[in-house]
């Protein structure tokens, strides 16, 4: 495994750093590369995947990134080492329609849903998508309890997705910290083409 | 000697890329208390390019300032850009620009030699405005700023506002789109010859002429692309208007090699910031990631942006090639009537 130390470096370098390694690649080496910031682990996943590699990455410290790339015609040779990268993502999607969990107690249905958010953090295999919507949308929004996780869950690619049409409507539209707005276009192509859908 | 200082390593953003993000602006500017002047034509509540004052029924004062941290290493040429840059806001509310004066930040460690290069660019490209450089502010700083305050003029009625965009209207982009990716390229020394070569023409490249254009016809809105992006901006002229920009992404033209260069990762942490801020504004079924890069891509001193009639934009295109803009303006799309809770920005 060729590791790229690229902590404390600013966009382009982590690019550069990783794109150097990937070239001087002989064999079916692993490149690995710790990065600090979000844009430096987007960077590098574009570029490697531009390179053909498949790419992992998580979050392993507030201000540390791992980013794994095992570049394409690497893999078909070698498909042994697939299985020390395993994508942690599937095709599931997991659909968040209100901020509790259950029907009952209201109290004990917010403590549920952050447990269920944290829950998934936990999974093997992550979940390709989270989608919120309806009382979901107040949990991706500033002052959310789930923050962390979702930024969690953000950082090692599973795309979260809120309603914009919710966030609207609740007057949240300028509070989204975490993912990205949708539509219902999106949503609907979302779900009719998972694999899976988890809504708790 | 002077060509081992590398402007560009100490700054961590770079040109129109070092902006606030809008996020953060738009919170800290709505907090100020509001201004009232009657004769106040342009105020911040339409985040135009420049503030507008009337002085009398004929004459109307623009005031815009503007300034950053190197983009390029060589002085000269960052004086230039940050110059164009500045100059650029006056030809985006279709005026002329008169006076300038400079704003520079400039550390006491560095050879003042530096200082007068950067200087020198910025008072060739107000003299080729046609305006007079009538001294300025500095001060002793860690990283290099420059960039300058201009006013300039125009008749009230002439004015080009960033709203008034109507359905059917075509949109005409002045210069390439990409500097920002190209620049991060150019930092990561993976730039090619033609790309630098385009992207600094470009970046040098004054408005002036495309707005001398554009006179003879019916601008109904105009803005310059800079720090926010195409999307960005186009963002705030489509809110303004109330309309909807249709953006055809194979027909804008992108600086050389920058489509290759957002592929590989060279964008610059403007980009993401500016997706962040206007992404649920923006409709994009099935376009490459690319294309998104590119176009929340922070433009340093950018193109204009115009929104004209569909009969005179082909003759307003021929013009531009006649009279030979230093850079490739190109249609970049059209102007849709906005649907209800329709988005602002469609890209096809």
């Amino acid at each position: 495994m060729i590791q790229v130390n690229a902590i404390g470096d600013n966009c382009p370098i982590p690019v550069i750093k990783t794109k150097k390694a990937i070239e001087a690649l002989t064999g079916s080496e692993l490149v690995e590369v710790l990065v600090d910031n979000e844009v430096a682990v987007q960077n590098v996943t574009k570029m490697a995947k531009t390179l053909g590699g498949s790419v992992a990455s998580e979050r392993i410290a507030e201000k540390e990134f791992k980013i794994r790339i095992q570049i394409g015609d690497v893999l078909s040779v070698e498909e042994e080492e697939v299985a020390c990268i395993p994508d942690r993502r599937e095709n599931t999607i997991i659909v968040i329609s209100s901020d509790r969990m259950g029907t009952g107690n209201d109290e004990l249905g917010k403590i549920l849903i952050k447990g269920f958010i944290f829950a998934v953090t936990q999974l093997d295999t992550l979940p390709k998508t989270m989608l919120f919507y309806n009382g979901g949308a107040t949990l991706t929004v500033e002052g959310s309890d789930s923050l962390e996780d979702l930024k969690h869950l953000e950082a090692q690619g599973v795309e979260i997705l809120t309603c914009g049409t919710c966030l609207n409507y609740y007057g949240l539209t300028e509070k989204l910290a975490v993912g990205s707005v949708t539509n219902m276009y999106s949503i609907v192509e979302k779900m009719a083409g998972a694999g899976k859908i988890v809504q708790p | 000697m002077m060509k081992d200082i590398r402007l560009t390593q100490m700054t961590k953003a770079s040109g129109c890329a070092a902006k606030i993000g809008p996020n953060i602006l738009s919170e800290v500017l709505g907090k100020l208390p509001k201004f009232y002047d009657e004769r106040m034509l342009v105020g911040i509540e339409t985040s135009d390019d420049a503030a507008v004052y009337k002085i009398t029924e004929d004459i109307a004062l623009i005031q815009t300032l503007d300034f950053f941290t190197p983009v390029v290493d060589d002085p000269y040429i960052f004086g230039q850009i940050a110059a164009a840059n500045a100059l650029s806001d006056v030809y985006a509310m279709g005026g002329e620009p008169k006076i300038a004066l400079n704003i520079v930040a400039f550390p006491n460690c560095l050879d003042p030699s530096i200082l007068g290069e950067i200087l020198a660019g910025g008072a060739d490209k107000v003299r080729e405005a046609g305006a007079v450089l009538a001294g300025g502010h500095s001060i002793q700083d860690d990283v290099p700023k420059y960039g300058l305050s201009v006013t300039g003029f125009a008749h009230p009625k002439k004015l080009y506002k960033n709203y008034g965009c109507k359905p059917e209207d075509i949109l005409i982009l002045t210069k390439p789109v990409g500097s920002g990716i190209v620049n991060t390229a150019i930092k990561g020394e993976c730039a090619s010859d033609e790309a630098l070569k385009q992207v600094l023409a470009s970046m040098t490249s004054l408005n002036k002429k495309a707005k001398e254009v554009s006179e003879k016809y019916h601008i109904h809105a105009c803005t310059d692309v800079t720090g926010f992006g195409v999307i960005g901006h186009g963002r705030e002229m489509a809110a303004a208007s109330d309309v909807t920009l249709e953006l055809d992404v194979h027909k804008i033209t992108y600086f050389e090699n920058a489509i290759d260069y957002a592929k590989m990762g060279f964008v610059p942490a403007g980009a993401y910031n500016n997706r962040k801020h206007n992404e649920r504004f923006v409709e994009a079924r099935n376009i490459e990631e690319h294309f998104m890069d590119l176009l929340y891509d922070p433009q340093t001193s950018g193109g204009l942006l115009m929104s004209v009639s569909k009969e005179e934009a082909e003759s307003i295109m021929e013009d531009f090639e006649k009279k030979h803009l230093d850079t490739k303006a190109s249609v970049i799309g059209q102007v849709c009537k906005r649907e209800p809770d329709g988005k602002y920005i469609r890209l096809i």
